[in-house]
């Protein structure tokens, strides 16, 4: 039976990501020190007998749980992304309770698994802002799936603060869609501005084609290296979940560069590192924040020392914010928080920060006083929320030094 | 009586059939369109946002899954290309609504109002995105004739690879009028539609109307083709293509059609499902996950049964919204619950059958133990 064989076959792949679902699972709930009060069922959560107010959807009276939504990523491919980041809202929010929460009102979080996939990401905020009434909503990091919620949110009148989406289009959904993190054209800049000051003048880029994330840091990158200067010696391209590099750098070795641009995620890098350093390659990689995670250097060894990349923070930075939000963090989760995690629990804070400023709960009302966030001191640097909804914040370019990211320089805006 | 007389006479007793034929379609056309507004004026003013979007989610299940039905279930053939068609027809009617939206109006924004100039543009749209995607099916169609179960298989996933390859071309969207009309060509060959970035900020036309009616038209035009002699002939291509043959059947012709059949409901439904609410279009659309997704609600439904497809693709879609707050494990739990379905009906839901005739056998069964 030609059905039966293919079903089964599909069976496996459903059994195989759910498994993979589960470890993530499992993961977060042995790591999570305190389990039951931090998240009510959303259903018992619900406050009765309260009333809108104004024609947002948000509830905005006296007592009960001030409520937060999430959606994100906790299965599928890119589970990792979702599951730091989701830490890091935790504990923003488990610190914010300890301290009394808001006027004595707590938060709970609301969370949904989008599984990597933007009808998933549209269906749960429709669940978040309309039938669960969210004062707010925090997500996603991957920018397609952001700009599939966006418009839902905009639409009910509930403030959605990215933490890690860097698609520029991502906010010009509306006036009710922030976020926490530095956007792609800044992030191509900062590293083009970089290689240039460190006497590269041609670069070669490699990156991801099927990644919305890797193509348009690529695109940006080469737009503002050329705008300084520079010349593009060659442009190659990769797909997900490919193996070999070699024809791709071996085309990239003749065109002779000073330094190879690849934004893609750490695995990949990590692969074409000890390939290039094969075929004799030896310039320094560049990338962005994509590399950020242990594994990096765990798949990578040498073939990924002297190279670069950007990010949102680094853990040597010897700020003590810094160094008091990664101890929070290792004691909680017991791992090193990555640049998500930093960023979730940025974009936590940043969202309870504007409440307590906010008029009210209002849907309007925190919008205002997101918009109006300035010089707000995160773990991933100084924050102000610009006209576009963006943030205006630094980026730091680090070193692979001895299998550690290492910083380098701080990148400001302009 | 002279020859000619009788011809008329001929002539006569068919030309009432014909104009009873017509009546047929029209009133079985307003009958749509009536369910539809009952479906939008009235179930969609009792019902809240939310399930509304999952209102909209198992319509254009339905769509998808009662399409490849055609396919899987009345010619026997095995495709799992499905979600391919379905990003054909998305991303073709998307690009005409969204750049036509920013000619005319000057915004992708949506016009209100359930019937405006942008929500007819979106209708025509729709049916140029099925028709584009069933000519895909007329293309992969033709060269896999001679290829049977695993091997056609192979080739409809590889088409859906194709086009998932190929819309990851696609040239980066242009976000204004002024931006696509100052475009070069080297911008606009291959088409703007946001390559691996995704196609965002189409209009949001997808109603409960709207899907509704294509609904009510996918379903209309099933039930009629499995009665017709075209598809009884199908059907007799499943049970022995050999046999069919022999009797005459034009095995060539009748898979191309069901394929083209299958591709123009999917293009239909996928041009649904882009412009909804709450949705972005990625290249990854027309990958393999998503036309498992409507394979397992064709086979659940069981192969060949519309109406097992039409409930199966509601079930998945409705179990799948209602386990949201279980998180990961809602995955866990939906493949348990696939497996223990095809335990204990390995069948599908209905079998080969469809709904009544199912419950009617029962009844009737009942009825003689009494």
């Amino acid at each position: 039976m030609v059905t039966a064989k293919w079903l089964l076959c599909g069976l496996g792949l459903v059994a195989l990501s759910a498994m993979l679902g589960l470890t993530g699972c499992e993961k977060k709930e042995g790591g999570g020190a305190s389990a039951g009060g931090e998240r009510p069922a959303p259903k018992a959560a619900a406050p009765r007998g309260q009333t809108p107010v104004g024609e947002g959807n948000t509830y905005d009276t006296g007592s009960g749980p001030i409520k937060v939504g999430h959606f994100g990523s906790l299965t599928g491919p890119q589970a990792t992304f979702g599951q730091s980041t989701s830490q890091g809202l935790r504990l923003a929010i488990e610190e914010f309770n300890a301290a009394g929460g808001l006027n004595g009102r707590q938060v709970a979080l609301v969370e949904y698994d989008t599984k990597g996939d933007a009808r998933e990401a549209g269906l749960v905020v429709t669940r978040l802002v309309n039938s669960d009434k969210v004062s707010a909503v925090l997500g996603e990091v991957a920018s397609s799936l952001s700009l599939a919620g966006a418009p839902v949110a905009q639409q009910a009148g509930v403030p959605m603060v990215s933490p890690s989406s860097t698609n520029p289009r991502v906010t010009e959904v509306g006036d009710m869609i922030f976020r926490v993190c530095f956007i792609d054209p800044f992030q191509g800049q900062v590293c083009a501005t970089f290689a240039k000051e460190r006497g590269i003048s041609t670069v070669a880029i490699l990156y991801d084609q099927s990644q919305a994330y890797s193509a348009g840091l690529a695109t940006e990158f080469e737009r503002a290296f050329v705008k300084l200067g520079g010349t593009i010696s060659g442009k190659q391209t990769y797909n997900e979940g490919d193996q070999d590099f070699t024809a791709q750098l071996t085309a990239i070795r003749s065109g002779n560069p000073g330094m190879i641009f690849i934004p893609g995620y750490y695995t990949d890098v990590a692969n074409i590192a000890i390939q290039a350093r094969k075929l004799g390659v030896t310039v320094p990689l560049l990338g962005g924040d994509g590399w950020d995670s242990s594994k990096l250097a765990e798949i990578g060894g040498t073939a990924v020392e002297g190279s670069f990349y950007s990010n949102h923070y680094t853990v040597d930075d010897p700020s003590p914010v810094i160094q008091d939000f990664i101890r929070k963090y290792r004691a909680k989760f017991g791992q090193v928080p990555d640049g998500l995690a930093a960023l979730g629990y940025d974009a936590a804070r940043l969202l309870f920060e504007a409440m307590a400023r906010a008029r009210s709960l209002h849907g309007g009302h925190l919008r205002d006083a997101i918009a109006a966030t300035r010089e707000f001191h995160g773990v991933t640097g100084t924050i102000s929320i610009n006209d576009k909804r963006d943030a205006v914040k630094p980026a730091v370019i680090v070193e692979m030094k001895g299998g550690q990211p290492r910083y380098v320089a701080t990148v400001n805006p302009e | 009586m002279s020859p000619v007389s009788k011809l008329d006479e001929q002539a006569a007793l068919v030309m009432p059939d014909r104009g009873r034929a017509a009546l047929n379609a029209l009133v079985t056309g307003l009958a749509c369109i009536a369910a539809a507004l009952l479906v939008h004026f009235v179930v969609g003013s009792m019902v809240g946002p939310f399930v509304t979007r999952i209102m909209l989610d198992a319509g254009v299940m339905i769509i998808l899954a009662v399409s490849l039905n055609i396919v899987n279930g009345f010619t026997g053939q095995f495709s799992i290309g499905h979600a391919g068609f379905m990003a054909v027809g998305a991303y073709v009617a998307a690009g005409i609504t969204y750049y036509s939206s920013l000619a005319l109006f000057g915004s992708y924004q949506a016009q209100t109002g359930l019937i405006s100039v942008g929500s007819l543009i979106f209708a025509a749209s729709a049916l140029v995105g099925g028709l584009a995607a069933a000519g895909a099916g007329w293309v992969v169609g033709l060269p896999s004739l001679r290829l049977r179960g695993d091997y056609l298989a192979i080739v409809t996933l590889g088409f859906g690879e194709i086009v998932r390859v190929l819309l990851q071309q696609s040239n980066p969207q242009l976000f204004s009028w002024d931006e696509t009309r100052a475009a070069s060509l080297k911008e606009l060959v291959p088409p703007p539609l946001g390559g691996a970035q995704g196609f965002q900020s189409i209009p949001t036309y997808t109603s409960l109307f709207w899907v509704a009616l294509f609904v009510a038209i996918t379903l209309v035009f099933c039930f009629r083709l499995k009665r017709s002699s075209e598809g009884r002939a199908m059907l007799s291509i499943r049970e022995d293509e050999i046999a069919a043959q022999a009797m005459g059947v034009n095995i060539t012709n009748l898979k191309v059609r069901a394929f083209m059949f299958a591709s123009f409901f999917a293009g239909v439904g996928g041009a649904l499902y882009a412009h909804q609410l709450g949705t972005a279009l990625r290249p990854t659309d027309a990958g393999f996950a998503r036309s498992f997704e409507i394979l397992i609600a064709v086979v659940l439904g069981g192969l060949g049964s519309i109406s097992g497809a039409a409930l199966a693709a509601v079930l998945l879609t409705v179990a799948s919204a209602l386990m949201i707050e279980l998180g990961p494990w809602r995955m866990v739990l939906y493949a348990l619950a696939l497996i223990l379905i095809m335990i204990f009906r390995p069948g599908g839901l209905f079998g080969v059958k469809e709904a009544w005739e199912v419950f009617g056998g029962l009844w009737r069964r009942k009825a003689v133990a009494r």
